[in-house]
């Protein structure tokens, strides 16, 4: 169940995802970004000199203080947002508008409450006019992969926030995205639940190999899942550092946790961002 | 307290388990909801009962509770054919209210040139009082069924379009964007998420608009009828007979009240999902 087919049968899909391309990563290119948004008394800058080159496959965190334009990174990735200068790539194209060969996870579910849980999943391919069947074929597939069976006919009011969060996952996945967009998606769950999800979140990434650009408050889950990590600092928002992390795909949560290169990584974040905040 | 039963909802292990209440607890359930409101009724009966029986009020002012039941039996067929009169008319103001104040709000909501051209028109038209236009309408469009209708619509569109405009705006942003990289048109995100998301702001809007519908009717049955409550109470007006004028007055209220219940049945039925959660919300707290 872990291995899927290569693009044995050829699927008309709508866009430019194709069942090959789908299983690898795709790459990202943010070059010289800036983005300000303009207010009624003054401009905002929400990002300077922002450069970042993400390889295929790659798990990507990133971490800052709030409001240092976390999320307006993902969206200029999403194509939700036109940079004011500089520029986005996605797979080696330019952003133009909204991507549709992403996957794209909040901090809230945002579930549609009147569908149960497969029909929320179902969303990505009724919007997408996927094949029923195929769609059908890979929402039990994430469902199983996520932990979410016997939940599939619970309605969103009826989900714990972990729960809901799955869910959204899944639809995320879908339609088997190259790039993987998570912004703060376990940040209103409890620490248990989180630690849960940053397992299966690890072990979802080793399955799919697609690219994951994670934003996260937690010092602990970028180390633990990321293959690299983007310290920001404070408004405008800026690029203070990348840090390596060196540790292989697989992760076992505690004994990652007991290594000294996560210490190093997690330590080095905290320095990172102490400084940005003692230097407000 | 005591009698409370607590014996269904027993806790599965981080799951939030929907209560599937039996028949037995749902019946005891309604009574529950109903009582207060059913003893309130009763008193006040029995003070309308004690007041009339004990002369405090003469009888030509106020008739008796059972005067005027006796009003309603006897003429039972000339009552109920006014009824259906008032309630053709509030029922065709209404539907026509709703059809044209959703399909406003949704021009208005997808186009701001458009709902600043006619939001301050829509304001203007709610506060001119109905009642001062009706004559004009019956000068219009004659004594027959389309003044009443007209005047229906008027006061019930309001908060129709409201309401719509309101639950259409609602929608969280983070859904819309979700929705655009999924690559979904403007149609599919309206009648996927933005339409299914406004309707329980639609329908507090729609249980307003119908209550406000009867009274419409019947203002423009004040104006000029040969039909309907509004009729009646005006012919029972002039010849002084109170006890018609009771029996209209508590006829035209039950209409109101039926609309209202058919209303929030329809809601229960089309948003499941939001009675549930709603429900939820009041009830579990002890
Ligand atoms: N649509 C917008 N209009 C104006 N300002 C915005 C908008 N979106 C974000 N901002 C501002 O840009 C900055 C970065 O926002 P955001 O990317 O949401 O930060 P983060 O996700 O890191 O907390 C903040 O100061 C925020 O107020
Ligand atoms: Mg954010």
């Amino acid at each position: 169940m872990t291995e899927r087919s290569e693009g044995t049968d050829k699927h008309s899909t709508v866009g430019p995802v194709t069942e090959q391309e789908a299983s690898r990563g795709g790459t990202v290119q943010i070059e010289d970004v800036a983005v300000r948004f303009r207010m009624k008394k003054k401009d905002v800058t929400a990002l300077r000199d922002v450069s970042l080159d993400v390889a295929e496959g790659e798990f990507v965190a990133i971490v800052g203080p709030s409001g240092c334009g976390k999320s307006t990174l993902l969206k200029l990735v999403a194509g939700l947002l036109k940079p004011s200068s500089g520029a986005v790539r996605v797979r080696d194209e330019a952003v133009k508008g909204p991507r549709h060969d992403i996957g794209y996870v909040f901090q809230r579910a945002a579930l549609l409450e009147w569908r149960s849980a497969r029909r929320n999943i179902l969303l990505q391919a009724e919007m997408r006019r996927m094949p029923a069947d195929r769609a059908r074929e890979r929402t039990a597939e994430l469902i199983a992969m996520t932990g979410l069976t016997g939940f599939e006919d619970a309605y969103p009011h009826e989900l714990s926030g972990g729960m809901q969060q799955r869910v959204a996952l899944c639809r995320a996945l879908l339609h088997e995205p190259p790039v993987l967009l998570m912004d703060e998606p376990f940040g209103a769950l409890d620490a248990l639940t989180r630690e849960q999800l940053n397992i299966e979140l690890n072990r979802i990434w080793r399955e799919t190999r697609t690219t994951v650009l994670l934003v996260t408050h937690s010092i602990a889950e970028a180390a633990y899942l990321a293959n690299r990590i983007v310290v920001m600092t404070d408004r405008p928002g800026t690029i203070a550092e990348i840090i390596d992390v060196d540790l292989p795909d697989e992760r076992d949560y505690a004994a990652t946790m007991a290594q000294p290169e996560f210490a190093r990584a997690t330590g080095r974040i905290r320095d990172l961002l102490g400084a940005a905040s003692a230097a407000d | 307290m005591v009698s409370q039963s607590t014996a269904s909802s027993v806790p599965v292990a981080g799951v939030a388990e929907r209560d599937r209440p039996g028949p037995g607890e749902r019946f005891r359930d309604a009574i529950g909801r109903s009582w207060r409101p059913v003893a309130l009724l009763v008193a006040l009966l029995v003070a309308w009962w004690v007041i009339t029986a004990a002369k405090l009020v003469e009888t030509y002012l106020v008739p008796s509770p059972a005067k005027t039941l006796q009003v309603m039996s006897d003429k039972w067929g000339y009552i109920w054919h006014h009824t259906w009169v008032t309630t053709y008319e509030t029922l065709l103001g209404f539907v026509i209210a709703t059809i044209v104040g959703v399909l406003a709000a949704v021009i208005m909501v997808y186009s701001t040139a458009i709902e600043k051209t006619l939001y301050p028109v829509l304001l203007f038209a709610q506060v001119i009082p109905k009642v001062a236009i009706a004559p004009l309408l019956v000068v219009w469009l004659g004594f027959g069924l389309a003044p009443k209708v007209v005047v229906a619509v008027l006061i019930a569109f309001f908060p129709v379009v409201i309401s719509m405009v309101t639950g259409l705006k609602a929608v969280d942003p983070e859904m819309i964007q979700l929705s655009a990289t999924m690559g979904a048109g403007p149609l599919q995100t309206f009648s996927k998420i933005r339409f299914p998301a406004s309707l329980p702001h639609l329908f507090s809007g729609l249980k307003v608009a119908v209550t406000l519908a009867v009274t419409g009717a019947v203002v423009g049955e004040f104006v000029g009828a040969n039909e309907g409550l509004g009729y009646v109470i005006q012919q029972a007006n002039g010849n002084l007979d109170t006890p018609m004028l009771f029996a209209g007055l508590i006829v035209m209220s039950l209409i109101g009240v039926v609309l209202f219940v058919l209303v929030e049945f329809a809601e229960k039925l089309l948003l499941p999902w939001h009675a549930s959660r709603r429900g939820a919300a009041v009830t579990t707290t002890y």
